[in-house]
């Protein structure tokens, strides 16, 4: 016992005095998701919410064909910067970011109109340009307005109900609630929890094992009374003790970006307050163990740190796989998913986030089932040091 | 008292080792001198435990080092061919971690760090991160950090390479006195002179084979010749590609 202590010591203090791995432990790995989730947020914040209250602007060519249709745009707020283009200029403003969306209005137009045929217009836009997309997607709505306004006038004009033309009306009812429209947007938040766990204990496996082969100790330290299951279990632990710092920080500045990332103003109410972080460290710990194990376990087969350190930044993206997965089949949380690390968090987490009641038997075998995998790994890894080709 | 007893070791089809036989003395140097690849480190390595015997066996104290590891490795300091240190750590952490893992406790591991701080001529950096240190400091401090334990027997794998003229003489004093002190010491080198210089009794090694022991100058007599490092060249002539 005093061994193993020993051990947890001298791992915990020797990477305390790193610089390398406090910078990616307690810094890097825990902030870089809360940043990048509030840098994103903020983002989408401005482009779907600011813009509407924007006026669309347009690029129109050929205005003399279709007075009408201009008076429409100009009554519905539009800004319309007039320009003769041909179809090749247009093209080519657009593709180099001259213009964003150009109408053309050719001259057909005021013919085919008056002889109540559909009368084309040209709409440019690069659909590849997320910004352009939603300008062209809101000048196509407009037209499209204009459209079924002038139709209803032309209906009536000949006696005809306009309502004919609308045998069916639907009407949306969405039922999700702000916190599960929110969701979608959080999905991602389980992830980096997951990674910074990971990428609390990342330079520690790496360090305590590959290192210790390379700095040359290795086989001073095999040849000391003290059973192999001691030291490895030292090792793991003293990883475990930096990830549980990470986790702690990473949901700390979670807690800290969601106070300040108005999700409200997206129709969402994200409930990430220091109650459902301490229930999210409590939904991670049994994770941990498995992420440390799992990393030493990698880390003892490598032979030197850089060697290890690849393995192990791939090992990073290993929880994204089920967590992928279950998006891609939009699984809902069921008991046997409750087997799966990662997955089994990334539900329960999920579930917390929506307000859902967590049944008890889904969180025992959540935490089990990651426990049970730790301690496989544990046993193996031992088995791994106690071989001769260790020293190789 | 370090007992190899028909020790035998293959790799694979590689016979590395093969029927050794010696036994290193308690208040006595012994080399092990061998050329590069002969099997003195795994030799040595069936001896601290890190390596199980294909055949024979190994006996610290008359401990069976496989039957009861543990208990021999408590009789045994090790000093490792790489004997690296945790460049983190101050001189004193890296000799007060491995004293506790043999299980000493902190006024004992003061006690006796101070002892070997004085013996060795650490008192300067026993405080300071080893980052940085010198060969020779180094070497102190992992000699320090096998020794910790105050053992009974020693065992060095090639304590001297990459050790500058004035950190192997010191180092000889420190093997000496630990001779004085009743110790059984076991060293493998490569270099001859080395031997010559410090040991009282020599086991020569070569192809996995032991193919001399006794003191230098009986190896000397039977080989009939003038100096220590005929000796061994005469006796290691068969063997193509050595020395």
């Amino acid at each position: 016992m005093s061994a193993l202590l020993a051990v947890f010591m001298k791992e915990f203090l020797e990477n305390l005095r790193d610089r390398r791995t406090l910078l990616s432990a307690l810094l890097f790995g825990p902030l870089f998701g809360p940043i990048l989730f509030g840098a994103m947020v903020t983002r989408m914040l401005d482009q779907s919410v600011a813009e509407p209250d924007e006026p669309l602007r347009l690029t129109v060519s050929g205005r003399e064909h279709a007075p009408g249709l201009i008076r429409y745009l100009e009554s519905e707020r539009a800004q319309l910067k007039f320009e003769s283009f041909s179809e090749r200029a247009a093209r080519d403003a657009v593709r180099s970011g001259a213009a964003q969306v150009i109408l053309i209005v050719p001259e057909e137009y005021g013919p085919r109109f008056t002889a109540g045929l559909p009368a084309p217009v040209l709409l440019f836009a690069d659909s590849a340009d997320s910004q352009t997309r939603k300008s062209a997607e809101r000048a196509r709505h407009l037209l499209a307005g204009y459209g079924s306004g002038v139709a209803q006038l032309r209906l009536q004009v000949r006696g005809v109900s306009p309502l004919l033309t609308v045998p069916v009306a639907v009407n949306d009812v969405d039922v999700a609630t702000p916190t599960g429209r929110a969701v979608g947007v959080l999905g991602f938040v389980t992830y980096f929890i997951l990674f910074s766990v990971l990428m609390g204990g990342l330079y520690l496996a790496i360090d305590s094992t590959a290192g210790e082969r390379e700095r040359g100790s290795l086989e001073a330290l095999l040849s000391l009374p003290v059973a192999r299951g001691i030291l490895v279990g030292g090792k793991i632990l003293a990883t475990c003790a930096y990830m549980c710092a990470s986790l702690a920080i990473n949901l700390t500045a979670f807690v800290v970006v969601f106070r300040f990332v108005p999700l409200e103003r997206l129709g969402m109410s994200g409930n990430l307050g220091a109650g459902t972080a301490a229930a999210f460290f409590a939904i991670c710990l049994p994770f941990v163990p498995l992420g440390a194990a799992l990393m030493t376990f990698v880390a003892s087969f490598t032979r030197s740190y850089r060697e290890a350190q690849t393995y192990l930044t791939t090992l990073l993206l290993v929880p994204t796989l089920p967590i992928a997965f279950a998006s891609i089949y939009s699984l809902k949380t069921k008991s046997s998913l409750m087997l799966i690390p990662s997955l089994s968090q990334h539900l329960l987490m999920t579930s917390v986030l929506k307000a859902e009641p967590i049944a008890l038997i889904d969180a025992l075998v959540s935490a089990g089932s990651s426990l049970a995998l730790a301690l496989i790994l544990i046993l193996v890894t031992t088995r791994h040091w106690r071989r001769e080709t260790m020293l190789a | 008292m370090i007992e190899a007893a028909a020790l035998s070791k293959r790799f694979g089809t590689v016979d590395a080792v093969s029927d050794v036989s010696f036994a290193a003395r308690n208040g006595e140097i012994t080399g092990l001198l061998g050329p590069n690849g002969a099997g003195k480190s795994t030799c040595l390595r069936m001896l601290y435990g890190v390596l199980t015997p294909s055949g024979g066996c190994a006996r610290v104290d008359g401990l069976d080092v496989r039957g009861e590891t543990s208990a021999a490795r408590a009789h045994l300091g090790v000093l490792p061919h790489a004997a690296g240190l945790y460049n983190n750590l101050t001189a004193r952490e890296n000799i007060d971690y491995f004293g506790s893992l043999h299980g000493m406790g902190r006024e004992r591991l003061e006690r006796r760090a101070a002892e070997l701080a004085r013996a060795l001529g650490m008192e300067g950096f026993m405080e300071r991160r080893v980052k940085g240190f010198s060969q020779g400091q180094r070497t102190k401090v992992a000699l320090a950090r096998a020794l910790v334990h105050d053992p009974g027997n020693l065992i060095l794998d090639e304590p001297t390479n990459g050790l500058d003229v004035m950190a192997i003489r010191s180092l000889r004093d420190m093997l000496r006195a630990l001779k004085a002190e009743g110790r059984c010491i076991l060293f493998s080198s490569h270099v001859m002179q080395e031997v010559a210089a410090l040991c009282d009794r020599v086991v020569i090694i070569g192809h996995g084979r032991v193919l001399a022991q006794g003191t230098p100058d009986s190896i000397r007599e039977r080989s009939g010749t003038q100096s220590l490092e005929e000796a061994f060249l005469q006796i290691l002539g068969g063997v193509e590609g050595m020395a």
